[in-house]
């Protein structure tokens, strides 16, 4: 499975939820899919879905799921120490880690060869840290939601890319109808 | 009253409840202060991009909330200012010590500070220069000028404003 089918699977879990979505193909695939006032996409600005996420959640107390990947948590390791110091039982993290960059050609990154995401999230403290197959991405969310309790996944996917028009909306009004929608 | 307390009580009396910081000498005395209220929630971050996008999810989740942090910072944070604050449109209002100003003893510090102002400004990003201890009068101000724009403020505090640079 590639990272879209995976979307395709969660998108009626992740319809009723805040989403902050990782920059590129990522937000370029969910906004394909199901487009919702809830679905925060990052335009710019690689590796901060986690970090967008956690403030989201630390400020207010509806449930919160950033999508990142493999590559961008990479990007911005220090984001895992600060969220295992700083928990929010309100707080998903879904890293899709396919072993490369997606957005800019696949090529391979450290996640795809010696370094073990899981265990960095682990070691930097993170209690509730799952990791699973693309394939139970759905069944493993929903539990992660229905725990109440931070939540780390890693789910392990192939590498690979829909074709999606980029998102042209005024970011403006993704951040204006996301604040509509929390505020809700 | 302290200088860090007049700079927090601002902060609170201007709705700032979600404050996160990378630490300076300078701004030891305000951290200190800010872990002490309860009135605002303090989290500390590895670095200032990723304390931006804890602010902006922050200010999305309906807080108001503001970043702590050294000059050296700009030249670590400018991808996130132009693509997620600026972009966006969020309210962030920044202080900042600035190193390697007047009274500075560190000579390295002075490299990133001549950048300082030229970067900020080529950012269009409206910057206030705090040299003495009275400047601090401007910060009330400043904080609602932040949040009725809704774009990132620098206030540059340098080593003047702070009383010297420890024991120089
Ligand atoms: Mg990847």
């Amino acid at each position: 499975m590639i990272r879209s089918e995976i979307l395709k699977e969660i998108a009626p879990i992740l319809r009723d939820q805040l989403v902050v979505c990782n920059i590129g193909i990522p937000s370029q695939e969910l906004h394909a899919i199901d487009d919702q006032p809830t679905n925060f996409y990052m335009l710019g600005t690689m590796g901060l879905a986690s970090s967008i996420g956690l403030g989201v959640a630390l400020a207010q107390d509806k449930k919160v799921i950033s999508i990142d990947g493999d590559g961008s948590v990479l990007t911005n390791l220090g984001t895992l120490p600060t969220i295992a110091n700083n928990v929010a039982n309100n707080f998903i993290l879904l890293i899709v880690d396919n072993g490369s960059y997606g957005s800019t050609g696949d090529q391979p990154t450290y996640a795809g060869m010696k370094t073990d995401l899981a265990k960095v999230a682990a070691a930097c403290g993170c209690e509730n840290v799952v990791e699973c197959q693309a394939e139970d991405t759905g069944k493993v969310l929903q539990a992660a939601i229905d725990s109440n309790k931070m939540t780390i996944i890693v789910c392990k996917c192939e590498s690979g890319n829909a074709k999606n028009p980029v998102i042209t909306m005024d970011p403006v009004i993704i951040r204006d109808r996301f604040m509509k929608s929390v505020q809700a | 009253m302290s200088i860090d307390k007049r700079i927090v009580d601002d902060f609170v009396a201007n709705g700032v409840e979600f404050v996160t910081t990378v630490p300076c000498k300078q701004l030891a005395g305000v951290i200190e202060e800010l872990d002490q209220r309860d009135d605002v929630f303090h989290i500390p971050s590895n670095k200032e991009d990723e304390g931006m996008g804890l602010c902006a999810g922050a200010f999305m989740g309906g807080k108001r909330p503001a970043i702590i942090m050294q000059n050296t910072a700009i030249g670590v944070t400018i991808n996130t200012l132009a693509t997620l604050i600026q972009y966006y449109r969020m309210p962030l209002p920044m202080l900042i010590s600035y190193r390697g100003e007047l009274r500075e003893p560190v000579a390295c510090q002075v490299e990133m500070a001549v950048h300082t102002k030229a970067l900020l400004a080529q950012m269009n990003i409206p910057t206030y220069h705090f040299h003495w201890q009275k400047d601090v009068e401007e910060l009330d101000n400043i904080l609602k000028y932040t949040f009725m724009c809704n774009k990132p403020v620098a206030i540059l505090t340098d080593a003047n404003f702070w009383g010297g640079y420890g024991d120089q």
